[in-house]
């Protein structure tokens, strides 16, 4: 709608005198807007020019050609808070804040004591404040500075996330400057822009909480401005300039205080198991027992109440799957190219079934059918009766992903990227392609069906006909597979983080930071989620909120994923043990 | 069915689970009743709409635009529909322009992005999910309405139906309403206004709300701030019900049930909607009424 130009005024020939040159172009096509437009712009240059403070441009000059108006004003070299805030890494000190926001008092106050009428700015706001060459504060855009235009359905002037309550009913008053500018301290603190969250919600994140470094004396004095009430806040800009001065003499040079992490390491386990290499599978919980695949070709049974061995039964390969039980019988693919079912008391072999290539995938059971994937590229159905394929379907690459079975179709992806949705009669029924792999295992909530890929997103496709309906962007790819409960998704990715995203909007929640790659897959119990990941420890989170409830560490990488079972939770490591945990 | 039973050995398989179990309701009967029939019959989205200026405003600052597709065949059917209801804002802001640009954008960015799917010998879906799309609409809209109309203000309740979803986009305090025939009338949208904000954060109570002055207060609104942000979500659409949309002039002047009723006993839609405009300017017609009813039959 309008530029700002850096301009030479030639008035001056023999020296370099550099103004700012503000033009808006009036676009509207209604005559009665355009003129609108053009009464607003002079307004502006007109309260400006009758203005002197440090802290307020200069104005030089004002004029309209055609459908242009022209501002001429004090070139301020600088950069406005609001990229100042966005570009800086980290948070901004404290000292830095502080500073800003006396200055920043100083200028309000002239400004609400102006005569014959006190001006409000109505829009105090991170990119309204410039920070010149010196440090200095200087307030730009008058634009809206003026009487406040009530329309019949409220025409909201004033910064959506900044304003205060009364300002959207139309009062404007000195009191809500302050609320803005306690705003704007807020998010220059916090780095969170009230813009992007519900009105009047910074109760909601508190300071400290979100920068531990800001005192609790700086906290009192912004939460104090962003009162509900304007009776509850400070009355005038000098009373809150004098409120922050005092915060900073108490606090002299900021005293930092350092939150401190977790209570990880008071977590002793139940019971440990060790196997004689590394556990990259899941565990599987069946009648008081405890079954889990390991690197040294075995499956093995523990007891699950003390972690007492009972039996093993050896295959030819790896058993990265996890076990599945079914009529008293357990159900896994390994390495060996075969599914093998084993007599979940026995620990003896009733049949096996050779895929032509190292099944990784685990197996799902419906319809009297075992449903796997192998490296063999094949999606096989096999018959429990008969132990024999009822079909296979072709795919053109590896399926290590775990089929997930509903509405009579089969979900399964593959290491090229195919998602593929196939019938009880070994049809294709329809085909997704992602951009790179999936061996993340889907899962169904309501009408979405839920992976991710290694290309880095989270996908929700319709489970009836393959449309996207939302992507959600990842750090980096991911192998984990989500989890849904309560109607948020959560998953791992390579970057290291576990995701909360909300299933209907695909907004996310919150994001918890591991030291590794996550390819563990979360799991919620009660209202905990428990994941592993490569930095070696079991997280346990509160699963609406993603703060830390504890962690334990192993001595290997987590890749596979805990089972919470009556309270307890069972993780496999690549430091060849399984470990048993008070959930 | 039999087909399938005979092929996997006729062995019906139950998974052992933990789900305390309750009677089913009504609706949950009339749910599994349609999952068992034929997958090959038609199904068929169906919609109507009304509006009037209301009694007391001069000027319809309301647009809505209701399109509904039915394309069939041997891969079976896939309901497509766009509703879109913008409620622009107040006298000499131009609302009308803004809420009719609002429309028309959002409608011609999500039917551009569909072409190549509904319209090409080889269909090919969208690149971009359905929220990115009616993300990406509001975004030009927005974009539009503050070159044209600067100053100006529009809601927007934008609903794509594709298959059995219903994607929405989402600005200001027109709404979205899924109707249940047992009676049942359930917001789907959030009203961006001051009085619903004051309500959620427990500073006024609902029934404060209902007479609170300045009910027509928006902290949202398409081309208005710099920053748009939305709400964009998927939800089922009722399969036995109806998906509404509406400007505040009908869900602030009739009461939910009656808006409920007067849609059931209705001999169809298009009827329905006259009754429900009817209903607004009989309680006074205070402001602008759109509506937009579609249901999935089938």
């Amino acid at each position: 709608m309008g530029s700002v130009y850096r301009a030479r005024d030639l008035h001056f020939p023999n020296v370099v005198k550099l103004v700012a040159v503000k033009e808006m172009i009036n676009t509207a096509p209604d005559p009665l807007i355009r003129q609108t437009i053009v009464q607003n712009f002079e307004r502006e240059a007109n309260l400006l020019a009758t203005l002197n403070h440090h802290s307020i441009p200069r104005i030089y000059d004002y004029f309209t050609e055609e459908n242009r108006s022209y501002l001429v004003i004090e070139y301020i070299h600088g950069k406005d808070l609001e990229a100042i805030i966005s570009e800086n890494e980290g948070f901004m000190t404290e000292e830095q804040v502080l500073t800003w926001g006396v200055e920043l008092c100083e200028v309000l106050s002239f400004l609400h004591n102006h005569k014959p009428d006190p001006i409000i700015f109505r829009d105090m706001k991170p990119s309204n404040v410039m920070i010149d060459h010196n440090g200095d504060v200087k307030l730009v855009d008058f634009g809206i500075a003026k009487t406040f235009q009530f329309g019949q359905k409220g025409t909201m002037i004033g910064t959506e996330g900044y304003s205060p309550p009364e300002q959207y009913r139309g009062e404007a008053t000195p009191l809500a400057d302050l609320y803005a500018l306690g705003a704007t301290l807020h998010h220059a603190l916090s780095r969170r822009d009230p813009r992007m969250e519900p009105p009047f919600s910074f109760e909601e994140r508190p300071l400290r909480k979100i920068n531990p470094s800001v005192t609790p004396e700086l906290d009192a004095v912004v939460t104090r401005s962003l009162q509900y009430n304007p009776e509850d806040r400070f009355q005038t800009a000098a009373e809150m300039k004098d409120a922050l001065l005092a915060a900073a003499h108490k606090t002299g040079i900021l005293s930092k205080v350092t939150s401190t992490i977790g209570q990880a390491n008071g977590i002793k386990p139940l019971w440990t198991f060790r196997c004689e290499d590394e556990i990259r599978s899941t565990p599987l919980y069946y009648q008081n027992t405890l079954f889990t695949g390991c690197y040294d070709n075995n499956l093995y049974a523990i007891n699950a109440g003390n972690g007492e061995f009972l039996w093993k039964y050896p295959t030819e390969g790896g058993i990265v799957s996890k076990p599945v039980a079914f009529d008293d019988n357990l159900y896994f693919g390994s390495e060996d190219h075969r599914l093998h079912v084993v007599g979940a008391r026995s620990g003896k072999v009733v049949w096996t079934y050779y895929t032509n290539g190292p099944v990784r995938s685990s197996v799902r059971i419906a319809e009297g059918h075992a449903f796997l994937g192998s490296d063999d590229k094949f999606l096989h159905a096999v018959n429990l009766n008969s132990g024999r394929a009822a079909w296979k379907f072709e795919t053109s690459d590896p399926i290590r992903s775990t089929p997930y079975i509903a509405n009579e179709l089969v979900y399964v992806g593959n290491e090229i990227g195919d998602f593929l949705t196939i019938d009880f009669r070994g049809e294709l029924k329809w085909r997704f392609r992602a951009k790179r792999g999936i061996t993340s295992s889907p899962t169904i909530d309501k009408q979405l069906v839920l992976f991710s890929s290694l290309d880095g997103t989270l996908y929700a496709l319709d489970h009836r006909n393959g449309f996207v309906v939302w992507r959600f962007r990842l750090g980096k790819g991911s192998i984990s597979s989500p989890c849904v409960v309560d109607d948020i998704v959560f998953v791992g990715a390579a970057d290291g983080f576990i995701y909360a995203v909300e299933a209907r909007t695909s907004k996310e929640l919150w994001r918890f930071r591991t030291e590794h790659q996550v390819s563990s897959s979360p799991v919620v119990y009660k209202d905990s989620l428990y994941c592993g990941s490569v930095d070696g420890y079991l997280y346990c989170l509160e699963y609406r909120t993603g703060r830390l409830r504890w962690k334990f560490g192993t001595e290997g990488q987590i890749i596979g994923s805990p089972l919470v079972y009556d309270d307890i939770v069972y993780v496999g490591s690549t430091d060849h043990q399984v470990y048993a945990l008070l959930a | 069915m039999q087909f399938f039973r005979k092929m996997f050995g006729g062995q019906v398989t139950k998974e052992i689970e933990t789900a305390t179990t309750a009677p089913l309701s009504d609706q949950q009967i009339q749910s599994i009743l349609q999952g068992t029939k034929s997958q090959f019959d038609l199904q068929q989205l169906v919609a109507a709409s009304g509006q009037s200026v209301g009694k007391q405003r001069e000027l319809n600052e309301d647009s809505l635009l209701a399109l509904t597709t039915t394309l069939a065949g041997n891969s079976g059917s896939l309901p497509f529909g766009i509703y879109i209801v913008a409620d622009g804002m107040g006298g000499h802001q131009f609302g009308e322009v803004a809420s009719n640009a609002a429309v028309r954008i959002v409608a011609g960015h999500i039917i551009r992005k569909f072409q190549p799917y509904l319209f090409s010998i080889k269909p090919s879906p969208p690149d971009e999910s359905l929220q990115e799309i009616m993300q990406t609409a509001v975004r030009e809209a927005q974009k539009i309405i503050q070159n044209e109309a600067p100053s100006s203000g529009t809601t927007l309740t934008a609903a794509l139906v594709l298959g059995q979803q219903v994607t929405i986009a989402h600005v200001g305090d027109s709404r979205a309403y899924h109707i249940y025939p047992d009676g049942r009338a359930e917001v789907v949208t959030r009203d961006h206004s001051l009085v619903k904000r004051l309500e959620e954060l427990g500073h006024i109570s609902p029934a404060e709300a209902e007479n609170y002055p300045h009910r027509n207060v928006l902290y949202r609104a398409l081309g208005q701030g710099e920053i748009l942000e939305a709400d964009v979500f998927t939800v089922s659409f009722p399969q036995t019900g109806y998906l509404m949309l509406c400007s505040d002039g009908l869900w602030g002047v009739v009461a939910d049930q009656d808006i409920n009723k007067i849609i059931r006993e209705a001999p169809s839609l298009q009827r329905a909607c006259q009754s429900l405009v009817e209903a607004a300017n009989a309680a006074g017609g205070p402001d602008n009424i759109s509506v937009i009813i579609a249901q999935m039959i089938g």
